[in-house]
């Protein structure tokens, strides 16, 4: 194969195993996000300003069409705002007029930049500013980008949550606060509210809050704990408002969990006792929870395509708490800074990948022939086709997966499809 | 710009990528950026296709932007031409390629590929889907069935058994696996051979024997039909114009196929499937009438209107199309039966008109599916865009006389059953009737509330007059009609006490307005 040989940046003299690849890339683009975004911020509505692919792949990535009307849309643009005849500007501020006529109980708009706004450099921050000052104070008007351009598949909430940090409010106490950073699934944010309360950490937010109204205050004293790995753009920009990041692993699986409490209840000078009593019943639970599904699936091989960049915490916990053996872990990007603690655990005996070519990859993959193999949904069943197993990845982050009560389902995601294997005789 | 939620059709790429996909043996490469190989789920979940599209995607990214997106597209092709060794490759662009203007057709004619490469030229800012399939199926059969100085020639058979090609089938189609099955079983029943099936299952060599047959056959006008003309204008190829949807579309297809291959007339109309005697039997009369509206691509619509009226004995209250390609004939097909049809690619617009309308059956796409779940209403799938539950695993074409059967079970599956319904009317106060119970035959559940307040989906109806007020014994008396005709009813009891300016709507003026009403 000739020719995806683009010459690469060369990586630091660490990891010389690592391969990198540039060919085609089967991921998503950042608007995916928006499908759990826009149920996560209750208030909120998110405006794609794109084409029709953006609305179609929306629609097609979030599978079923639960909602009459979500809160997500797209501006389609035409012909005539691409050849000068309309103003781009006008007619955004039409639809943006349409749409809230429409939804009064919106209070905070997206402008969601794609792949075609941005390469006619359509200038979404001077929208925003500009709604802004007219929508203020019933609606706050704000852009990001989610273009495949800028942004693979997860970074479109990192892009989101950036957007967010110049909104959020100075803190104005002296105290310590902890600030939680990435989108939960409801229930997994109460448990964790629960358990930092017990762990005797008393100032805890979340960042995306569930209503644009109660957005978290951030300064100098704020510690935050990255409850995803693909938050490199917002962890940035809360670190320029003084915030300090708690390195930690992600909090997937019972040691994972713990190690992220932990290393909040440290940063925060907990009593270790105190820490011990709020987590050790939790984590026995999720390790006994565990077991059946390690006796199932230990030392089964796995393969990761590019995806979500929750690989490398993912085959972290597959490998140390399930004992199943990673054959290549690859990931859309690799941010070696946040995955430090995740690298340190899984071990450096195993092959990472970043970024694709995936007929390279597929080609790695028939030969490796892995137990189970983690891609997205246009890979999935044309491998189940050729007798591989498969896992959709997009499953792992539409799933409660991460802390202690969760720490068996997500197991049980990855052993469902052996179950499958063994029950079906046809 | 134009606010959009929900999408009837796809970019044109994704047009392009389902006539490719259809295909064995060509190879589209696709100047996109990261994120719309998204499009390759389509075929493989939403169609459970055990192969991936024979698509490649450059996937270009802001870096590549700055430094030379042609030489990317140039290597990507040359490198999937190796991998692939196609008979044939498309080559285009998708929305956002379309905008860097690296011009894939020359960079193809310049890389001088061993294979014929077709471009494709499909402006995502004015088209769609549709478009997209009919467009890219056109330059296939124009770069490879063009022959040299061939004359055109009237499609007659010489001493040997008739011939046709089936065109218009192709990946991620409503049914068009089982229709093409089916129109082949038939053609074959009346003596036409099939020589080439297109794009669905055709190889680059059996485009090239296109021109072989004596007529074409055109299932999917949407898709094919520019491609027909063109085989009519260049090798005399005639098309049919009939698509086989329905009893009495069949019948004339027959005819229609038979007069194109040479064939006398058939005088037998017995073989006509089940249809004709399931609509005939006495329990079906409580279809008579019933209000259906009917919402899909211009081709099934436009069918679906007929075989509703003519075959089962229901009233048309609503007709429309999303592709306004294919417009007029849906216009003429409402103008009909005293409609004026709904043209619009707005899913509120459709889901308003179909609130309006009241209908007891809808007739549409995997959308009006969702919208008819929420009012409360029935539905059946009849036209794409449909979703991984309208890919049957068992055989259930749309056309011929089979088809016509499927299309009986799955029209009536979604209504209330004659005796039910019946009951239902006599015993409204029984407290197992309720409103939010679902048909009996459709299982336990609820049925969907209307419109959840916090998500208002609904504008106000244009034409509300003045409330009327109803007194409390005619609103009572209201209620113990069936739920799924008393919106009819109140809407004609308001109306009816508007027009006589009647300042309240009493048990009287209900019963007069019915009787009034009444026919």
């Amino acid at each position: 194969m000739s020719v995806h040989t683009l010459p690469l940046p060369k990586a630091g003299c660490a990891e010389p195993d690592i391969i990198r690849e540039r060919g085609q890339h089967e991921v998503f683009c950042g608007l995916t996000g928006i499908v759990w975004l826009h149920r996560k911020i209750q208030d909120a509505f998110f405006l794609v300003v794109g084409s029709r692919t953006c609305a179609h792949l929306l629609q097609s990535a979030a599978g079923v069409m639960i909602f009459a009307e979500p809160r997500f849309g797209t501006a389609v643009m035409e012909e005539r705002d691409l050849a000068g005849m309309a103003d781009a500007n006008e007619e955004l501020d039409k639809v943006v007029a349409r749409l809230l006529d429409r939804r009064p109980d919106i209070k905070m708009l997206f402008l969601v930049g794609s792949c075609p706004s941005e390469v006619i450099k359509l200038d979404l921050s001077r929208a925003a500013e500009r709604l802004s000052r007219h929508y203020s104070p019933e609606v706050r008007v704000l852009n990001y980008t989610g273009s495949g351009i800028e942004t693979t598949f997860t970074e479109g909430e990192d892009r989101c949550l950036a957007a967010l940090v110049p909104e959020l409010t100075d803190a104005t106490s002296e105290a310590p606060e902890l600030l939680v950073v990435g989108a939960l699934a409801d229930v997994v944010e109460d448990q964790f509210a629960r358990l930092f309360a017990e762990i005797g950490i008393e100032r805890v937010s979340f960042l995306p809050p569930r209503n644009s109204r109660a957005l978290p205050p951030v300064g100098p004293n704020t510690r935050f704990l990255l409850a995803q790995p693909f938050l490199g753009e917002t962890a940035r920009c809360l670190t320029e408002r003084g915030a300090r990041h708690i390195p930690a692993p992600f909090p997937l699986g019972a040691e994972g969990t713990t190690a992220w409490l932990g290393a909040a209840a440290r940063a925060f000078g907990a009593d270790p006792m105190a820490f011990r009593h709020a987590t050790a019943a939790a984590e026995a639970r999720a390790k006994r929870a565990l077991q059946p599904f390690r006796d199932e699936m230990a030392g089964k091989t796995i393969f990761f395509m590019p995806d979500s960049q929750l690989e490398v915490p993912l085959a972290r916990m597959l490998s140390r708490e399930l004992g199943m053996e990673p054959i290549e872990v690859g990931t859309p990007y690799l941010h070696r800074a946040h995955l430090a603690e995740e690298l340190k655990l899984l071990g450096s005996d195993v092959q990472l990948s970043e970024g694709q070519d995936v007929e390279r990859q597929l080609d790695r993959v028939r030969a490796a022939r892995p137990d189970v193999t983690v891609c997205g949904l246009g890979l999935a069943n044309p491998l189940e086709a050729d007798g591989l197993t498969t896992k959709w990845s997009i499953e792992l982050i539409f799933t409660p997966i991460q802390g202690y009560d969760q720490a068996s389902d997500l197991a049980g995601l990855f052993a469902r499809p052996f179950d499958r294997k063994t029950r079906l005789r046809v | 710009m134009q606010l959009t939620v929900w999408t009837y059709e796809g970019p044109p790429h994704v047009g392009a990528m389902r006539v490719a996909t259809a295909m064995t043996d060509v190879h589209y490469v696709l100047h996109a950026p990261q994120g719309d190989t998204y499009a390759d789920l389509l075929f493989t979940m939403i169609e459970r296709r055990e192969k991936r599209p024979p698509v490649t995607y450059t996937t270009f990214k802001a870096r590549d932007l700055g430094s030379d997106t042609a030489a990317l597209f140039k290597s990507t092709l040359e490198s999937a031409h190796e991998r692939f060794k196609p008979a044939a490759m498309l080559v285009g662009a998708s929305c956002t390629g379309e905008l860097i203007q690296d011009d894939p057709a020359g960079l193809a004619k310049a890389a001088n590929l061993p294979c014929p490469v077709i471009p494709l030229e499909l402006p995502s800012y004015q088209r769609k889907e549709n478009w997209g399939a009919g467009e890219t199926f056109y330059q296939i059969v124009r770069h490879l069935a063009a022959r040299e100085g061939v004359e055109p020639v009237a499609g007659k058979p010489q001493g040997r058994v008739p011939r046709c090609n089936i065109l218009g089938a192709t990946a991620l189609g409503f049914r068009h696996r089982d229709d093409v099955m089916e129109i082949t079983k038939l053609l074959k029943e009346n003596g036409i051979e099939v020589a080439v099936v297109a794009p669905l299952g055709a190889s680059a060599a059996d485009i090239a024997r296109l021109p072989d047959a004596d007529f074409n056959v055109l299932l999917y006008p949407e898709i094919g039909e520019q491609a027909a003309r063109w085989l009519k204008r260049t090798y005399g190829q005639d098309y049919t114009t009939t698509v086989p949807i329905g009893v009495g579309a069949t019948r004339e297809f027959v005819a229609e196929v038979r007069r194109l291959a040479g064939l006398d007339a058939l005088p037998d109309r017995s073989d006509a499937g089940r249809l004709p005697w399931f609509s005939r039997s006495v329990d079906s009369t409580y279809l008579t009438g019933k209000r259906v509206f009917v919402f899909g691509d211009a081709t099934h619509a436009v069918a679906a209107a007929r075989v509703a009226t003519e075959e089962f004995g229901f009233e048309l209250v609503g007709l429309g199309t999303y592709s306004r390609e294919q417009a007029r004939a849906v216009r003429e097909a409402a103008q009909a039966h005293g409609l004026t049809a709904l043209i619009t690619d707005d899913y509120l617009d459709v889901e308003q008109a179909i609130a309006e309308a009241e209908p007891e059956l809808v007739l549409g796409t995997q959308m009006e599916r969702h919208i008819a779940k929420r009012l409360g209403i029935g539905c059946a799938v009849i036209s794409a865009p449909v979703h991984v539950q309208d890919y049957p695993a068992r055989y259930s074409p749309q056309m011929g006389f089979e088809g016509a059967n499927v299309l009986w079970d799955s029209w009536v599956h979604p209504l209330v059953m004659g005796l039910e319904e019946h009951l239902l009317g006599m015993f409204r106060e029984d407290f197992e009737f309720s409103d939010t119970a679902k048909p009996s035959h459709l299982g336990p559940g609820q049925r969907v509330s209307e419109a959840p307040a916090a998500e208002p989906a609904l504008r106000p109806l244009a034409e509300e007059g003045p409330i009327r007020i109803w007194s409390a014994d005619a609103e009572a008396e209201l209620k113990k009609i069936p739920f799924f005709v008393r919106g009819k009813a109140r809407k004609n009891t308001e109306r009816f006490a508007a027009e006589r300016g009647l300042a309240e709507i009493t048990l009287e003026t209900l019963y007069d307005a019915k009787a009034h009403f009444a026919r």
